[in-house]
């Protein structure tokens, strides 16, 4: 069964891939659907057998790499970890896979996608399903390839080709850290297996390690590697510019990849490493950092932006943040359930926003929307869903889990726990206001679309409308339904087992009352004051706007970012690489090197030449020069 | 022994090429020479691969040997492989006949004697990888490059006597300071028998001076930073079948002897130098990859992307690991087919548009969306993605240099990240984007030939990549007993100083 789970998205993809023509779009993209389909039930059945009978097992397929003492193998682990997130990524690629069939339906290259898509699955499924740190690579390398073809899909865009190789690249820049940490691994354990890596954690604990002249322990020298790749997978602060221009791609890819599946895989990294990372108090503190600069960061970002993809980009960019501080904590079961549910309610968001964007004509700026509730009524609908469980507004599924991690960075009892909750609140607000912001502004107030007519606003077909119902009633019951075993006291440890681990059960504390309603009334509260921001009186936000130009551009300018990189490293790579070519090269190895050579010799048989006049009065006068300098010498000795 | 198999490997390709210089061929019908060379080389490969079937993988000492008196007892012929030498001999057989298939329409002129050069060329490298005498070595090494020559010379570009001239010049440099060493090696030791050899061993005191001598020859072939700037005008001006030669097996020479020769008979001096050889791979790897970044030309850029992955070929031999090592081999020969199937795609375009300038394509991916398939695959090969070849020979290297050294390993890793940028841009400009420039639509997708000599590439780039064990498998030992006798000596050197 695990087989099946992990290879059937391969088939669809091959054969959709190479005989697309030969079978024809309608029966690709039905072939598709239904082999992801098959993989998410056999997913939940795998998820079950593991909540009900405590199921594991490490499957090897075959050798892959066997060099000296390293030993690699191509391997399905299940355990809990790996189980949930089977479904995770084959439920939501299976709708994504079902939508695409409607939202693609103008497309010229419908088998092409489908194939990319499931590819894209099987990627995933390897990453997850990996027993040990080099198929994880292939993965994670994998899913970064699929990502580039998606965000590249439209490949007469000169703006998705550049946001494609974007996404690459800063991953790779991620993945060197990965590597490095893999090397080090492999250094200092002699092996890249999980369990047999974990098991030598403890006998290493005090020992140091001489990386570029710093003296650090080697538990936090690993932890903070492999948390460069966690951050660049997962679009963490400074390795986070990526991700908004990732929504170039077709907005099905950016449901599955870049809010669901991929971009999480940062976080399942840090969960499944637990075993390292409970040791280093250091990587932790680490974690938290970024985890609450990112969520803060984000929010405030997606509060100006205008593309209604890039705002929820950066809500999902914000909502990783949580999860980050959340396994930062020590709760990685919680980081988990907030991953979880958050693929429900985010991919309902995208998926939303396409269904809005297909229903506009392709237009992605919401101030050119509006006015549309009675014409959109199902999308309307569906949106309010996924905006009420991302801003947690009681039990919806976003409550469950964000109010969660909020509580559990506030047990952690130090400092910088309590700093994160408090950021965790405040960027629950600025959530709240940036969702509500974007769906008054699509769909309520005015029409203020000039190039197309209100009339010709269309509501999606039911192909693209039945897997955002799915989805919606994931959105409000996922939370309700599986906090007890994702989060719950007992049930919690028994249900993750040795797949995560704490060095200490996690805090059962309860945090004071007042704590505990403050962030349900904030992100309620918000409701009805974006309401009269953006709708009722929105002279208030202009002026804002115009009081405060500077910190406007800011933030619009996503804190300047990409300006900063362009400037520090993509600029001199290529004018460094200029120099060398023309400067060093040209003018100085060849200069001195071959061509230098070659002329020197030249001018010397040109000189010796001319050397050869003919004239006897010339050969005579060498030949009385050398006899009397030889003459002198032997005189002289 | 009793069939001298290394021999005929040999001399097939050559009497090949005898054969097809005394037919006479009617006028403009040069087809038929074309059916026996590719007759010949196809021949060899399957002769090769036998060979690799009836080789002994765990043994670790030279197979095959045959020992004849040559030059009255003063030198030996001597051949015999191990489990490094054969996939080298394999790469030479399987990238010969796609180099026959490949030769079509591009070569206009004395099509009989392009095809002698390249049989020629063939007897020449698997003599370089079979022999077992310094002389002997020494012979085939630059005797393989005078076909190389006279290819880039005769069928080249329009600055081909410059290049031609170029690649001459520096590589002789190089091979003049090695033929000293071996001629003091005879005198030092009295034999050139490179198992004797290695069972006699070099002294300390000379072996700085030879390793030098040697390192000049092999630095300027592989080619190693500053040493470099012949290849890319090499590649530029040399014919796409000149190009594939160049790239898949000459290079690999030096990348073999630096393993065979430095490691094997200088362990104390590759020891010493082992810095230096870090330095100018590090620089080689990021050098060369920003110099790419910039390139116009598609082959310029290919070519400088050679030079950096050869520089984590050099890397990686000098970290003495086993993962090096092993990783080092596995990249020559996943560079030797992801560069050969690069530049064959270049070739591809070029006699279709006749101009390598990148900017004079893109949105090929409408037109010839097979191509476009098929160049996806070889981007991915050449910037290490995982599943493909090209990511195992990287990986088991930077392994191998993070055991040694973690500042050399973390400097080579940004290599990484530039190898995907310098790739994927040069991709994205000849295949994606809207085509500009109409005179494109006109082209037409892969031919069948192409399709065949491509897709034979595809195959172990990803096969191999997916299942490396059967290359793996074939160096092991013999890297294991590389690596025990350059330790041996190491430590007898260490404890006789003390």
């Amino acid at each position: 069964m695990e087989y099946l789970i992990l290879f059937l998205p391969l088939v669809g993809s091959i054969i959709s891939g190479f005989f697309g023509k030969k079978i024809g779009n309608r029966n690709s993209q039905i072939l598709t659907s239904t082999l992801v389909g098959i993989s998410a039930i056999l997913s939940f059945i795998v998820l079950y057998q593991v909540i009900s009978l405590n199921y594991s097992n490490n499957l090897v397929i075959a050798t892959w790499i066997n060099s000296g003492t390293l030993n690699v193998n191509w391997s399905i682990k299940i355990d809990a970890l790996s189980a949930v997130m089977f479904v995770v990524v084959n439920f939501v690629s299976a709708l994504v896979h079902i939508y695409s069939i409607g939202y693609m339906s103008h497309d010229p290259h419908k088998t092409r996608f489908m194939a990319y898509l499931s590819l894209f699955t099987f990627a995933m499924l390897t990453l997850v399903s990996s027993d040990n740190f080099i198929q994880l690579f292939f993965g994670w390398e994998g899913v970064g390839l699929c990502s580039y073809f998606l965000i590249g899909f439209w490949f007469k865009k000169e703006s998705a080709n550049k946001a494609a190789i974007k996404a690459f690249v800063v991953n790779r820049v991620g993945d060197f850290g990965l590597a490095l940490g893999v090397f080090l691994i492999f250094y200092v354990f002699g092996t890249v297996n999980y369990d047999e890596v974990f098991a030598q954690i403890p006998n290493i604990l005090d020992k140091t390690i001489n990386f570029i002249g710093i003296n650090i322990e080697i538990v936090d020298l690993v932890c903070l590697l492999l948390l460069i790749g966690a951050m660049g997978k997962s679009a963490q602060f400074l390795l986070h510019t990526w991700l908004p221009d990732a929504m170039e791609g077709p907005t099905p890819v950016s449901a599955l990849i870049h809010a669901a599946t991929m971009v999480t895989a940062g976080v399942f990294l840090i969960v499944r490493c637990s075993p390292i990372y409970e040791y280093s108090e250091l990587a932790l503190t680490v974690i938290t950092i970024i985890g609450m600069t990112t969520a803060f960061f984000a929010a405030t970002v997606a509060l100006v932006q205008s593309d209604i993809k890039k705002i929820i980009a950066y809500s999902t960019c914000s909502q990783l943040g949580y999860m980050f501080f959340a396994a930062g904590v020590g709760a990685y079961n919680v980081a988990m359930f907030h991953l979880f549910t958050h693929a429900f309610f985010k991919a309902l968001l995208f998926l939303g926003a396409g269904a809005v964007i297909h229903s506009f004509h392709e237009e992605q700026d919401i101030n050119k929307m509006g006015g549309v509730i009675k014409k959109l009524p199902y999308t309307y609908v569906l949106m309010l869903i996924g905006t009420l469980a991302l801003t947690g507004f009681p039990f919806l599924s976003g409550f469950y889990s964000k109010d969660a991690i909020i509580e559990f960075a506030y047990l952690r009892g130090n400092g910088i726990g309590i700093l994160a909750a408090f950021v965790g609140i405040v960027t629950a607000l600025l959530t709240s206001i940036y969702s509500w912001r974007l769906i008054f502004k699509t769909f309520h107030g005015n029409f203020n679309n000039k190039e197309h007519s209100v009339d010709k606003i269309h509501e999606s077909p039911l192909v693209m409308i039945a897997p955002l119902v799915i989805l919606a009633i994931g959105a409000i019951f996922a939370g309700m339904a599986f906090k007890g075993l994702f989060i719950g006291h007992e049930i919690a440890y028994e249900f993750w087992g040795k797949s995560i681990k704490f060095l200490e059960p996690l805090s059962t504390d309860h945090p004071p009352t007042w704590f505990l309603f403050l962030t349900p009334i904030l992100v309620t509260a918000a409701i009805p004051f974006s309401y009269y921001l953006y709708l009722k009186n929105t002279n208030i936000v202009n002026g804002l706007k115009e009081m405060n130009e500077p910190i406007y551009q800011f933030l619009v300018k996503k804190w300047y970012f990409d300006e900063m990189y362009d400037y520090l490293f993509v600029n001199p790579s290529k004018k460094i690489g200029k120099f060398l070519w023309k400067k060093v090269d040209g003018s100085i190895i060849d200069k001195f090197g071959p061509d230098g050579i070659s002329s020197v010799i030249k001018n010397l048989s040109i000189k010796a030449v001319k050397f050869q006049s003919g004239f006897i009065y010339q050969y005579a006068f060498v030949m009385l020069i050398g006899f009397s300098v030889l003459l002198t010498i032997l005189i002289l000795n | 022994m009793n069939f001298p198999i290394l021999s005929s490997l040999i001399l097939l390709p050559s009497i090949g090429a005898l054969f097809i210089l005394f037919t006479k061929s009617s006028s403009g019908k040069y087809q038929s020479s074309k059916y026996v060379a590719l007759f010949i080389s196809l021949a060899n490969f399957l002769l090769s691969l036998y060979l690799w079937y009836v080789f002994d993988k765990n043994s670790v000492d030279f197979q095959f040997v045959e020992n004849k008196e040559w030059l009255s007892g003063f030198i030996n012929y001597k051949v015999g492989i191990d489990g490094i030498s054969i996939l080298f001999i394999i790469l030479t057989t399987f990238i010969t006949p796609i180099c026959i298939i490949s030769v079509n329409s591009t070569i206009t002129i004395r099509l009989k004697d392009f095809l002698i050069a390249i049989l020629i060329m063939e007897t020449f490298m698997i003599g370089v990888f079979c022999s077992l005498d310094l002389v002997v070595f020494y012979l085939f090494f630059e005797a393989g490059l005078i076909p190389m020559f006279l290819i880039i010379g005769i069928w080249g570009g329009e600055r081909r006597v410059y290049s031609a001239f170029k690649f001459f010049l520096y590589t002789l440099l190089g091979s003049v300071l090695m033929l000293v060493a071996i001629i003091a090696i005879y005198w030092i030791t009295g034999t050139t028998d490179v198992e004797k050899l290695y069972e006699l061993g070099i002294q300390a005191k000379y072996q700085n001076l030879l390793w030098l001598a040697f390192f000049s020859s092999f630095a300027v072939k592989t080619p190693m930073w500053p040493v470099h700037t012949w290849l890319p005008d090499a590649h530029v001006e040399a014919p796409t079948v000149g190009s594939v030669l160049l790239a898949a097996i000459l290079l690999k020479m030096a990348g073999y002897g630096f393993i065979r020769f430095s490691l094997g008979l200088f362990p104390i001096a590759s020891e010493n130098f082992t810095i230096l050889v870090y330095i100018l791979s590090l620089i080689a790897i990021i050098y060369t990859s920003l110099v790419a970044l910039m390139q116009e030309d598609m082959k310029k850029l290919i070519a400088y992307s050679s030079v950096a992955h050869m520089g984590f070929v050099t890397l990686g031999i000098f970290t003495m690991t086993q993962q090096g090592i092993e990783g080092s081999i596995f990249q020559m020969i996943s560079h030797g087919l992801v560069s050969a199937a690069l530049f064959l795609s270049v070739g591809v375009v070029y006699e279709r548009h006749h101009t390598r300038l990148i900017n004079k394509y893109g949105g090929l991916v409408s037109i010839m969306p097979r191509y476009a398939i098929v160049f996806m695959v070889f981007t991915l090969g050449a910037l290490g993605l995982p599943g493909t070849t090209g990511f195992i020979g990287e990986f088991l290297i930077l392994m191998g240099a993070f055991e040694k050294n973690i500042l050399v390993a973390m400097i080579a890793s940004l290599g990484v990240i530039l190898g995907a940028a310098y790739m994927l841009w040069l991709f994205k400009r000849v295949v994606f984007g809207e085509i500009n420039n109409q005179e494109l639509k006109s082209m037409k997708d892969l031919k069948t030939f192409e399709i065949i000599t491509l897709s034979a590439l595809v195959i172990p780039i990803l096969f191999f990549g997916f299942y490396p064990e059967p290359l793996m498998n074939s160096i092991e030992a013999s890297v294991e007993n590389t690596l025990n006798m350059y330790n041996f000596d190491i430590i007898n050197n260490l404890a006789s100083k003390d």
